[in-house]
Formats: C-alpha cells, sequence, structure tokens
C-alpha cells in the first residue's frame, strides 16, 4: 500500500535566527476563506470612514498680494515654484515648500492680467491692462541662489507696448511663441517688439487664450461674444468656432487628449468638447453654483480643478458629470484662478481676498515618504472602497461633504428650478403628439451654432 | 478643409493609446482579501510551459479561482458603466489565471493519500499498519489517552490546528498544545462540563458549564460567567463575526458578541430541548438537529428561522457541514446518513450507516462515528458520490463522543468516554495553509497583529445569510406587484411594532405625566397606521367607482335600453 501523511518539519515553517524575516505561505484557495465579499465590504466601510477621518486638504495659505489675484503660471521645470500676478500689477514668485515670496517682479502700471512661462522655463512673460507685454528671465540659476528675501526683485528683459490692453496670454509649448488675448489675438516672438501675426473673428475681445499640448499650431480662446473659437497658426485665418449661450471663462487643454479641452463657463458648468467634433458636447460637468472663473488640468490628465466665483474649488474626473470634491474656507472669497501642481499632488487656488492657498489634490491623502507596505496598502483601501462605492452605506459616507450655507441653498435653489423646467417639459411632452417635442441633451442644448 | 483633416488624422492616432490606460491597478481585486500580488505578473509564464500540465488541470483551477461565472452584461443600458464592467470581467480572468498557474510555485507540499495494491481494500488497513510506513513524526500523531475517571471526552481544536481543548464530563478541562503534545494547562471545575469551544484563538476558550457557560483564559482563570445563557448543552463560535452561539437545555438558542459582549440574539425555538448544533462555515448559519426530525437554520437577526427541513423520520443524531458549504451530512436514530445539497436541499445520498457523530474534514472526507467504530468515507471522483475509506475500531468498552477532523493535518481527533484519542487519516488535511487566514506556526506577535486585524474586520452579524455571495450585488428591479393583503397587513403590524419601541425624551419639571406620555405614544402609533388606513379608503373609492360604472352587466339584457347613460 502506498501512504503518505501531511508532515511539516518545523524548520521548513519557521525561521532561523531571529534576524531573518518570519516566513509567509500564502494559498489563494478561495475554499479556505468564508465570506469574502461580507470581509470586503466591511473593510470598504471601515477605508470610507478612515478617509474621512484624514481628509485634510487645506495646508497653508500665502500671504503677500496686496490686490487680488488674478493670475498664475507654473514653470514646467521646476515643481517647487509658483507665480502669481495681482490688480495692482505685482508679480511674486513663491515657494511652494515654505509657502514664501521668493522674487518680485514689478514694472505693471495697472493689473496683471495674463501670465505663462516658456516651456524651457527661462522666460515669464506677463502682459497687463497697461497694454504691456513684460519678458521676465527666470531661469533655474536666477531663482536658485535668492534669500527669500522679500524685497528681491528684478528688472524685465523686455518690455513691449502694444495697442490695447491685453486680457489674457499663453504660451507655446512646444517653440518660442507666445499668444496674447485682448481685442484682437495677436502671436509674438520673444524677440520681436511687435506681433509677428494678428487674428480677429469677430467684433469682441478675446478672454482667455490656450496653446494644445499636443499640436503646438493649434490654440483655443474664448471671447465675450459667447464663442470659442479655435486657431491654427500655419493658417492666415481661423478654423472654427462654437458658439454657446453664455460666456467661457477660461479653458483647459486635456494634457494626455490633447482633442479635449474643457471650457470653464459662466452657466455654472464645465464644458469638455473633442475639438474635432464642436456641435457637441463630450461631458458636462456641473456642480457649482456660480460661474466658474478657472479651470486646469492635472498633468496625468484624470482629472480638472475648477475655481468659481462661489468662493469654491472643485475638483472633477474628466469623465464625470459631478465633482468628487469641494474645497472651501470662510476666508476664501471668489476664486480668480487655479492651478493644479505639476506633480499631480497639489491644488493652488488665487482668490480675490489676496492670498494663495495650497491644497492637496487628494483630500486624505499621506504627505511625504510612504513604504511600500503603508502604499499598497492605501491602493488595496481605494481599490476596494471604489468596488463596494455604490451600496447605499458606503455610498453614503463616501459622498458626504460639507458644504458652506449659502453654497448649499444655492445648489437646492438650482436643483428645483431645473426639476420644475424638466418636469414641465415632460408634462408638455406627454399631452403633445409623440415626437412633435423633441428634448436635446444637455451636450447640445447649450450650444446655438458651429461656425467654419 | 486639408488642416482641419490632418488635425483629425493627428489627434486619431491618440485614440489608441489612450484605450490602454483605462484601468489602473485593478489587478488584485479579484484576490482573496488582504492580498496584494504585485510580485504576480512578473513570474515568468515561459518556465511554467515547459511542464505538460493537463489543460484540464489548468481549467479546474483557473474555475477555482473564478468564484463563480461572469456577470451577463447584456442588459446594462449605460454604455460606460458596460464598458468598466467589460474591462472588470477581463481583468478578473487574467487574474485567475495567473492564480492557477502560479499555484505550482507557490504552495510547497502536496497532500497526503492512501493507496491499497493489489487486492487490497482501504477500509481494511489498520492504523498499526500506517504507523509502520509513515515517518516517525507522523507515527507519534497516533494515540490514545487513557483518562477513564472523568467521562466522555470533548473536543475542539483551534482553527489552525495547533491547539485543542478537551473536556471531560465530570469537569476535567485540558488545553494541550499539539505540536510538542505539552500540556498547556488543565483545571478541575468539579461541575458537569457539557461542551467546549474556543474563541478566535487559543487564549480563550468557554465551557459549557452545569448551571452557565464560563469563558477561561490560557492560565485556566476564569474571565467571564455568561449567565444569560443559562444551563448549555452545545456551544460554536461564528469565526468572522465574533459570535458565541449557545443552545440550552430549553431549545433557547442565543447569540452573544463576544468582542463587546452583547446579546445579539436570544431565540426560542419552540422544537424542545436539542444537543444537535453545528456552524456551517461557508455562511455563518447555525443548524439546529430536533426530536422531530427537523433541521433548522437560524441568523441572529431573525427570529423565525431561516429553513426548515425534515430530515429524518426520527431525531436527529448528528449533524455536520462539508466546508465549502454546499453539503450537509445528517444522521439519524434509524441508521442512515443523508448527504443532503444545500443549494436545492435535496437529498444526493443515503448511507446505511449507524452514527453518533459527523464531521467534514478540510478535503471533504466524511467521519462517522458510533459505538466504538468509526468510519471515514470519501468521494474519490469528486462527484458527492461518498463511500467508504477508512475504518477504526476502538477498544471494545470506549463509546465515542466526539470526531473532529485536525485543520491542516491528516489526523482525527476522537473523543470518546474514557478519554481522547487520535488517528491518522491520510488525505484529510489541506497540506498548504496561508498564513493570514491560520498558521499552525504562529508566534505570540504574529498572533497580536491577527487578532487586531481579524477585529477590524469583524462581520456585522447581518451579514449572515443563506447565499453570502449576495453581499454587494445589484437587486434586478422587478415588476411591481402588488403586495396581496397579507403583506400589506404584515407591513402596518411592522410599522406599529416600530412605532411602539421609538424611545420617547425624558421630560422633566412636571412635563412627564404618564397621561401625556400614553397620548404621545398613541399618536406615534396612529401615525404610523395612517398612510396603511388611507391607501385603503383610496382602494375602496376606486373599487366602489369601478362598480359604479358598469351597471349595465348587472342588468338583464331586456331592461339595458333603460339603464342611465352618464354623459362621456
Amino acid at each position: 500500500m502506498k501512504v503518505k501523511v501531511i508532515s511539516r518539519s518545523t524548520d521548513e515553517f519557521t525561521r532561523e535566527r531571529s534576524q531573518d524575516l518570519q516566513r509567509v505561505f500564502r494559498n489563494f484557495d478561495p475554499s479556505l476563506r468564508s465570506q469574502e465579499k461580507a470581509v470586503e465590504y466591511v473593510r470598504a466601510l471601515n477605508a470610507a470612514k478612515l478617509d474621512k477621518i484624514f481628509a485634510r486638504p487645506f495646508i497653508g495659505a500665502m500671504d503677500g498680494h496686496r490686490d487680488s489675484i488674478k493670475c498664475m503660471a507654473k514653470n514646467p521645470n521646476y515643481l517647487k515654484a509658483i507665480f502669481s500676478g495681482s490688480d495692482d500689477g505685482d508679480i511674486r514668485l513663491w515657494d511652494i515648500a515654505s509657502r514664501r515670496t521668493v522674487c518680485q517682479f514689478p514694472g505693471h502700471q495697472g493689473a496683471v492680467q495674463g501670465l505663462t512661462v516658456s516651456t524651457d522655463g527661462s522666460v515669464l512673460v506677463s502682459c497687463g491692462s497697461d497694454c504691456t507685454v513684460r519678458l521676465w528671465n527666470v531661469s533655474d540659476a536666477n531663482l536658485a541662489d535668492s534669500d527669500y528675501l522679500s524685497d528681491n526683485s528684478s528688472k524685465p528683459q523686455a518690455v513691449y507696448i502694444w495697442k490695447n490692453a491685453f486680457r489674457a496670454v499663453d504660451h507655446q509649448w512646444d517653440g518660442d511663441l507666445f499668444a496674447t488675448a485682448g481685442a484682437q489675438v495677436d502671436i509674438w516672438n520673444h524677440n520681436r517688439s511687435q506681433p509677428v501675426n494678428t487674428f480677429d473673428w469677430g467684433s469682441d475681445t478675446t478672454i482667455s487664450i490656450r496653446f494644445n499640448p499636443g499640436e503646438p499650431n493649434i490654440l483655443a480662446t474664448s471671447a465675450n461674444d459667447r464663442s470659442i473659437t479655435l486657431y491654427d497658426l500655419r493658417m492666415s485665418s481661423p478654423a472654427r468656432k462654437v458658439i454657446m449661450r453664455t460666456k467661457t471663462n477660461s479653458i483647459a487643454w486635456n494634457p494626455m487628449e490633447p482633442m479635449n479641452f474643457t471650457a470653464a463657463n459662466e452657466d455654472c458648468n464645465c464644458y469638455s468638447y473633442d475639438a474635432r467634433k464642436l456641435e457637441e458636447a463630450k461631458c458636462v460637468h456641473k456642480d457649482h453654483v456660480s460661474a466658474v472663473m478657472d479651470i486646469d488640468f492635472s498633468p496625468t490628465g484624470r482629472e480638472f480643478v475648477t475655481g468659481s466665483y462661489d468662493r469654491t474649488v472643485r475638483i472633477f474626473q474628466y469623465n464625470g458629470g459631478h465633482s468628487q470634491e469641494i474645497y472651501h474656507t470662510k476666508r476664501m472669497q471668489r476664486v480668480f484662478c487655479v492651478k493644479y501642481s505639476c506633480d499631480a499632488s497639489y491644488v493652488i487656488s488665487g482668490s480675490d481676498d489676496t492670498n494663495l492657498r495650497l491644497w492637496k489634490a487628494k483630500a486624505s491623502e499621506q504627505l511625504g515618504v510612504v513604504l511600500p507596505r503603508e502604499r499598497k496598502k492605501h491602493e488595496y483601501l481605494e481599490a476596494v472602497k471604489n468596488r463596494y462605492k455604490h451600496l447605499p452605506e458606503v455610498k453614503r459616507i463616501v459622498r458626504h461633504r460639507h458644504l458652506p450655507k449659502p453654497v448649499y441653498k444655492a445648489a437646492n435653489l438650482r436643483r428645483t428650478m431645473i426639476e420644475a423646467e424638466r418636469r414641465k417639459e415632460q408634462r408638455r411632452k406627454a399631452h403633445s403628439a409623440p415626437g412633435s417635442i423633441v428634448t436635446e441633451p444637455v451636450r447640445k442644448r447649450r450650444i446655438i451654432k458651429e461656425v467654419e | 478643409m486639408q488642416i482641419i483633416n490632418n488635425m483629425a488624422a493627428f489627434w486619431n492616432s491618440f485614440d489608441s493609446e489612450i484605450s490602454g490606460c483605462d484601468c489602473l491597478g485593478d489587478s488584485h481585486l479579484r484576490q482573496a482579501p488582504g492580498d496584494s500580488i504585485a510580485s504576480v505578473p512578473y513570474i515568468s509564464v515561459t518556465m511554467a510551459a515547459k511542464k505538460e500540465n493537463s489543460d484540464d488541470e489548468v481549467d479546474e483551477k483557473v474555475k477555482k479561482y473564478l468564484r463563480g461565472e461572469a456577470a451577463n452584461l447584456e442588459g446594462v443600458k449605460d454604455k460606460k458603466l458596460k464598458g468598466q464592467l467589460a474591462v472588470r470581467e477581463d481583468l478578473y480572468g487574467k487574474s485567475a489565471k495567473t492564480a492557477a498557474k502560479i499555484e505550482k510555485w507557490l504552495l510547497p507540499s502536496e497532500g497526503g493519500y492512501l493507496e491499497a495494491e493489489g487486492i487490497e481494500k482501504t477500509w481494511r488497513i489498520k492504523q498499526e499498519s500506517i504507523a509502520r510506513e509513515v515517518d516517525i513524526l507522523s507515527s507519534r500523531n497516533q494515540y490514545d489517552i487513557v483518562l477513564p475517571e472523568l467521562g466522555p471526552y470533548t473536543l475542539d481544536f483551534t482553527s489552525n490546528g495547533r491547539y485543542m481543548a478537551a473536556a471531560g464530563r465530570k469537569g476535567h478541562l485540558a488545553i494541550v498544545d499539539m505540536k510538542t503534545l505539552n500540556l498547556i494547562k488543565e483545571i478541575q471545575v468539579r461541575e458537569t462540563v457539557r461542551d467546549v469551544a474556543y474563541l478566535h484563538n487559543e487564549l480563550f476558550f468557554a465551557a459549557a458549564q452545569k448551571k452557565y457557560p464560563y469563558i477561561y483564559n490560557r492560565e485556566g482563570t476564569e474571565l467571564h460567567c455568561l449567565k444569560e445563557h443559562g444551563p448549555v448543552l452545545r456551544l460554536q463560535f461564528l469565526k468572522n463575526h465574533f459570535l458565541l452561539a449557545s443552545i440550552n437545555k430549553f431549545g433557547q438558542l442565543r447569540y452573544q458578541d463576544v468582542t463587546m459582549g452583547e446579546m445579539i440574539g436570544n431565540f426560542r425555538t419552540g422544537l424542545g430541548r436539542t444537543d444537535v448544533m453545528q456552524v456551517n462555515p461557508f455562511n455563518g448559519v447555525v443548524a439546529l438537529g430536533h426530536s422531530s426530525g427537523t433541521v433548522t437554520m437560524w441568523k441572529p437577526t431573525s427570529s423565525v428561522p431561516l429553513v426548515k427541513m425534515l430530515c429524518h423520520p426520527g431525531p436527529v443524531s448528528s449533524l455536520a457541514f462539508h466546508p465549502n458549504g454546499h453539503l450537509m451530512a445528517t444522521s439519524g436514530r434509524e441508521n442512515k446518513i443523508k448527504i443532503w445539497d444545500l443549494r436545492k436541499f435535496e437529498v444526493i445520498q443515503t448511507l446505511p450507516c449507524h452514527a453518533k457523530t459527523l464531521n467534514f474534514s478540510q478535503k471533504g472526507l466524511l467521519a462517522a462515528g458510533t459505538g466504538s467504530f468509526i468510519q471515514i468515507l470519501a468521494d474519490f471522483s469528486g462527484s458527492q458520490n461518498y463511500s467508504s475509506y477508512m475504518t477504526h475500531s476502538m477498544a471494545k468498552g470506549y463509546q465515542v463522543g466526539k470526531v473532529l477532523f485536525r485543520p491542516y493535518e491528516d489526523i482525527l481527533g476522537i473523543g470518546h468516554s474514557m478519554g481522547w484519542s487520535s488517528i491518522l487519516i491520510p488525505g484529510s488535511g489541506e497540506p498548504n495553509f496561508d498564513s493570514w487566514v491560520a498558521n499552525p506556526f504562529e508566534t505570540s506577535k504574529q498572533r497580536r497583529e491577527k487578532e487586531v486585524h481579524s477585529l477590524l474586520d469583524k462581520l456585522p452579524p447581518e451579514t449572515i445569510m443563506l447565499d453570502p455571495t449576495k453581499v454587494g450585488t445589484v437587486r434586478v428591479p422587478q415588476k411591481k406587484e402588488k403586495p396581496t393583503k397579507k403583506d400589506v397587513e404584515a407591513e402596518m403590524e411592522a410599522a406599529i411594532e416600530t412605532a411602539k419601541d421609538t424611545e420617547f425624551k425624558k421630560k422633566t419639571k412636571g412635563r412627564n405625566k404618564p397621561s401625556k406620555r400614553a397620548k404621545k405614544r398613541r399618536e406615534m402609533i396612529d401615525k404610523a397606521k395612517r398612510p396603511f388606513l388611507e391607501q385603503q379608503t383610496q382602494e375602496h373609492e376606486t373599487s366602489r367607482k369601478k362598480q359604479k360604472t358598469n351597471p349595465e352587466t348587472e342588468m338583464p339584457k331586456s331592461l339595458q335600453r333603460f339603464v342611465r347613460q352618464k354623459a362621456t
């Protein structure tokens, strides 16, 4: 007869010396574990609760400006820095780690309307309502040996004066042209004191401008006549235009999907478009209760942050219709500009109350060095929470956010109004001949027409 | 517009890149909780491809790791959701395949077996002949401990099979370390002990003594006296929920949470005294076998049993659950063992065998003991057709009280009237343990960590249900049927009960008069009743209106032209 019995020798299964690690044996057989789903559910619930306990997104405020902050720029080569320009012509370079001003760039007579940094990080371009464009030298050497003295100021490298006040400026991602928006769209070269090219379509001022990250010659602008226009620098006339019902305050291109851009609109929504197909929005992001002033994408292309006139900053998923996260503080007033930091960990907002605020992009993230086991645990908890987030108990906890009372009330009011409108529409539809009333999806409804 | 076409062509090239990065890091979802097989994808599969494993074996393993069938995505209308779910299902398939392939490298031990050669039959092989063939360490595990004065013994093992608690009827409690066969502690409580059960680890065990159950420490210190339970006949511990279930002399089933000491449920079974109680390890329901031949299954949140099945014409003498949760073996006084399929509640097999005590092993072997004879039944082809595998007779005077397989070992522990014994049953235990589920070589530090983690993962008692895979599933919206009168009445009763149970704030300063309290209570009950009564009156109204509108049908035909037609 052949017999074999399980016999485990202690040496194989225990460690030899106390300096060794304990031996761990794994058997992933599901029959060894009972009620796996219930255990996962309990872990999801606990993970949701822990998330809420550790959610402390506000890191600090950067104080220094004397007037409201209208624009910000990030230097793609230097993670720690952010430039901000305010309504009294003051441009400052901040060190995010210590939240202090490194350098000031005085010079503008009026409000600074736009800031941008060239792709190699050497030149800062600023434009203002004093009809000037100023170029500043901000290479790394300049920043590195700064002493954090608040009166550290620099002289501009160049000042170009032009006809009208400027509203926005953006630099090409892969070249040395930058474009300004004002009464018309001007394309400039660093070394020329006059614009190389001018685009003019329509009679209204252009209020924001953005270059495409993937295709260096494409740019998108938005104007006061409620339109979004796409330009191609290689052609001498603008390419496409879409007119909406309300004005777009700001546009941001998705850095990972450069054919898509998202527009922050006055009607409290953000509209994501595919630039090839402007007749219908890809996605409508609703949740703000007042005009959305600024928008910026995360470098991962999966999230974007918006700042709105209703004193809140919201973070959305790139394809999600509702916000994932809302940040607000009693002291933060109207948010005019937001930026996502280049390592996708922080969000910086500049607002009316002369402060720049630094927030965490993921509210319950542990900053600093995370050990590999911790990281795996966080990833596991995130995954298990996402798996069960549709269940009522977990959903209730995950969804819960405290809203300031005015925002809460405004949101309720909007909801009742929209509901009432919808119900009326439905009743009209139900009482009329089938097919005579066609409901347009929201993605289309807000667009008036598309023009070539 | 040529430029636009170029733009479109350029941007279209991004599409193929984008689709690859959609699901970030979901690869460990389908694995057992607490595991992350980050290392799995890096082990090259080419090594495994060299060995000619039959595809069938791998398929079997993949099926095991898939844990059921893929979801049917036909009915999902939301395109985004459908896409996400399809990607997930794909990932599950991949991770199941990788887990199946990695099994060969990950599992160090192989299971035991007993094969007869020639005309030998496995059930004639005696323990002595097995002991001669096996190594010394294993043959040490065969023994008989004779303790004749202290009554029939019952046993319990910890979940990792390392420690055993033995209790003699006359009050002898002993804890033994089975690896080293050391007696850790023995105490004499000087009263009847009917049952013993380990709690979550070897530090605590509960003994069902004459009047109440007590919880003891590993040192033998009495920690708690559970007075509420009364004179308990059987104790069972639900591991995932930290619930101690007990059935007492009066047929009352109690569930107590041993972490906080809260009594979760207290039910009168109404079916009399019984001492047949088992926990189904798969879903945590407690099954009781009664003297009427019925087996009832209970969960802590309902006072009515989940299932009541008539198993035997006479009293049920014992009950056992297969670890996969689908099979149940019951035996009655008519000397038959019935194997039930719990999904359909049907008998799969009836075996003509005496059994006073039954137990399933981790690998699905069934041990049945009566008198001084023990029979081990096995299903060889996996087809759930049990046949005799091994037998063991003990000395004539020994009456087998309890058989219990030791987890993760090929050993069967027998508690009998003259002490306890242990015999070797090759192929009964799971050869490869998982350190994070149950570790026979646990150090005290690991035990402490495990205790904390299992407390964090403690399941609430509401998760006990007949089908544990239902947690987290989506309930398919059914066509709304009108609730029957009974349902409506039941709902009303339930609403009234909850209204009655509401606690009122205790008012002071003379505002807490009993008349006012009673009035408030009556108001709450009326408020709870109101929607149902309103619904009833509405239904009466509509039915009356319906009756009114066809008087023609009631009138005889000749009179119908005189029926008053209401203006339409």
